[in-house]
């Protein structure tokens, strides 16, 4: 009997507290830690308008709040990719980015760092995520058109994953090349980039990967009935009315949308879209009505709280998010995985 | 009333199936035989939509299958495929709630639970209900596979049929179950407008529970009709290339090799 069918409904209850606890944690702890009474102040003065603020009310608005969300809209954002790769591709070790989003973003943002100023393309602060989103978007469409077969024009699941990991290997050598030519500076930055990096958070970014993040799962709890009936085949889910082609397409376009715009802006975080999920179905199976939005809070949460260690172990400096979600993530998921009867 | 009509269907140079005809009327339980490689399965994909034939027509209750959509299909048709792989961690009350997909929108009705519960009974698989599948045996599997599809077709239809096709549903039981199972089918075929169509293996059990008998060799029907009509010594020796023989005792047929 699992947890899920005891808690019932409870469940989200107690990964919204969890959330909350989380997000508590990461505006109130950092390089400059922040009293409760400033928290308080600083929201009241932001949902009043009040222009004035103290030093630390400032840090509160401008840094902290928006990266504590951003966390949270990428982390959530993230699981519910995993989740709708890995219903699609029927295979509970996929990750989001295996058809080529997050590499095509890691190709484009090392074209920007090597070779950005020779372009004279500047959009200012939007050039970065302008290059890796679209770097995204071209290696997804490319991976999709290579996997279409020549006869039927449809993808095969099985030719999207081999095309994508054959795209992936292939970008990532581009990156290693463009890291090999960059100065060092330059390959410094490629190589953070790769690690994710949320300082960059402001209320823009905020915005836009906050309407992606939440519209994509919106759409995605919309599929999620349809990609059950597709743990079953795809000729099953066809006997249970799917129309096949439309919902792989869909769903791809969900994950694309969410992976891309969320890595344009934060940089590659691995593991958070394979171990959300995971996590969830150990607790509650893997029926997507429940897994997609339960995934989302679990994927919120962890990277909140991934983000609370990466500021607080090296302070004032902090830790690439990447090495901690791994570091922390790996051991964790391995322990669960080892601890329950877990059968694929 | 399912109909097949002069269906030719080939790949490459292999001729799959060769101008087959046939009618699988509802109450009654129909059921396909024929040795390996006869264009059993063939036909089922053809019956259902798999696969495409290069001629010849395929009709439910008088509608060509080309004008009916997967959304309807999936309404009034159910299909138990052989090997099924589920891999991911889910309930047996979800794996058959999925039978009712095509039922609802959203949230799952009253209808919908009584219509998964009484195919659980049925079936007896109702104690495992909360168990996760992937943790069953091979024949528990099948049986919530039964569940699943029954659920699907549980409620009569307004006008026209339900179909409930079998590829191969006794691969994985024992005797017992086996036996189960069929008597079972019986029994659902006593509800209205219920075409079953099924593929086995055993010839014995063929003889014992089906209403109708088709005989496939080499892509063609061979023989289609009662198992008296069917299960000759010729049109088996023909198909299987060995001898039968065959014992009547009462109402019974037994078939023996040597």
């Amino acid at each position: 009997m699992r947890l899920q069918n005891k808690l019932g409904r409870g469940i989200y209850l107690v990964l919204l507290i969890v959330l909350f606890a989380v997000l508590a944690l990461s505006i109130r702890y950092g390089a400059v830690g922040l009293s409760i009474d400033e928290i308080y102040s600083s929201l009241h003065k932001l949902l009043s308008g009040t222009a004035e603020r103290t030093l630390n009310e400032r840090i509160f608005i401008t840094i902290r709040l928006p990266r504590a969300l951003m966390c949270v809209l990428v982390g959530g954002g993230l699981a519910v990719g995993g989740t709708l790769m890995q219903a699609l591709f029927r295979n509970p070790i996929v990750e989001p980015g295996l058809i080529g989003t997050s590499s095509g973003a890691a190709f484009g943002s090392a074209l920007y760092f090597v070779l950005g100023a020779s372009f004279g393309f500047n959009a200012g602060q939007w050039t970065l995520p302008l290059a890796a989103g679209a770097g995204a978007i071209v290696a997804t469409t490319l991976v999709f058109t290579l996997s279409r077969s020549r006869g039927s024009g449809r993808s095969s699941v099985v030719a999207l994953l081999l095309t994508g990991l054959a795209v992936n290997a292939l970008l990532m050598s581009g990156v290693g090349f463009l890291s090999y030519i960059a100065r060092d500076p330059q390959a410094r930055s490629i190589t953070f980039w790769g690690l994710g990096n949320l300082s960059g958070a402001n209320w823009s970014s905020v915005q836009i990967v906050g309407a992606v993040s939440i519209l994509g799962t919106i759409a995605a709890s919309h599929y999620a009935k349809q990609l059950n009936a597709l743990m079953l085949g795809e000729d099953e889910a066809i006997f249970l009315g799917v129309r096949i082609g439309r919902l792989k397409l869909m769903v791809l376009l969900i994950n694309v949308a969410i992976i891309a715009t969320a890595t344009a802006f934060v940089g590659i975080i691995s593991f958070i879209g394979l171990i959300a999920p995971h996590l969830m179905r150990i607790v509650g199976g893997s029926d997507n009505r429940r897994l997609i939005p339960t995934s989302a809070l679990m994927g919120a949460i962890l990277l909140t709280l991934a983000d609370v260690v990466a500021r607080m172990a090296v302070r004032p400096a902090e830790l690439p998010i990447g090495i901690v979600t791994s570091v922390i993530g790996v051991p964790v998921f391995l322990f669960l995985l080892r601890s329950k009867n877990y059968f694929f | 009333m399912l109909s097949v009509s002069n269906l030719s269907y080939a790949v490459g140079a292999k001729q799959l199936l060769r101008d087959v005809s046939v009618t699988f009327a509802p109450g009654r339980l129909n059921l396909i035989i024929g040795p390996n490689g006869a264009g059993k399965s063939t036909l089922v994909k053809a019956v259902t939509g798999q696969i495409k034939p290069q001629s010849g027509t395929i009709q439910y209750a008088g509608v060509d299958i080309n004008a009916i959509s997967i959304l309807q299909a999936a309404r009034m048709r159910a299909v138990l495929s052989q090997n099924i792989e589920l891999s991911f961690p889910l309930t047996v009350a979800e794996v058959v709630m999925m039978g009712r997909y095509p039922h609802f929108a959203g949230a799952p009705a009253a209808k919908d639970y009584e219509a998964c519960n009484a195919a659980m009974s049925f079936f007896d698989v109702h104690d495992m209900a909360a168990r996760d599948y992937v943790t069953l045996s091979g024949g528990e599997k099948q049986r919530v596979h039964f569940a699943r599809v029954v659920a699907q077709v549980w409620f009569p239809v307004h006008q026209g049929c339900r179909y409930l096709i079998l590829d191969e549903p006794l691969t994985f039981l024992d005797v017992r179950y086996q036996f189960d199972f069929l008597r079972k089918i019986t029994e659902l075929l006593r509800s209205p407008n219920l075409v079953v169509v099924g593929v086995v293996h055993d010839l014995n059990l063929a003889a014992k529970f089906a209403d109708n008998i088709t005989l496939i060799n080499e892509g063609r029907i061979l023989a289609s009709g009662t198992r008296t009509q069917v299960l000759t010594p010729a049109n088996i020796s023909i198909a299987y290339q060995l001898m039968p023989v065959i014992h009547t005792s009462g109402d019974n047929m037994y078939l023996f090799f040597d």
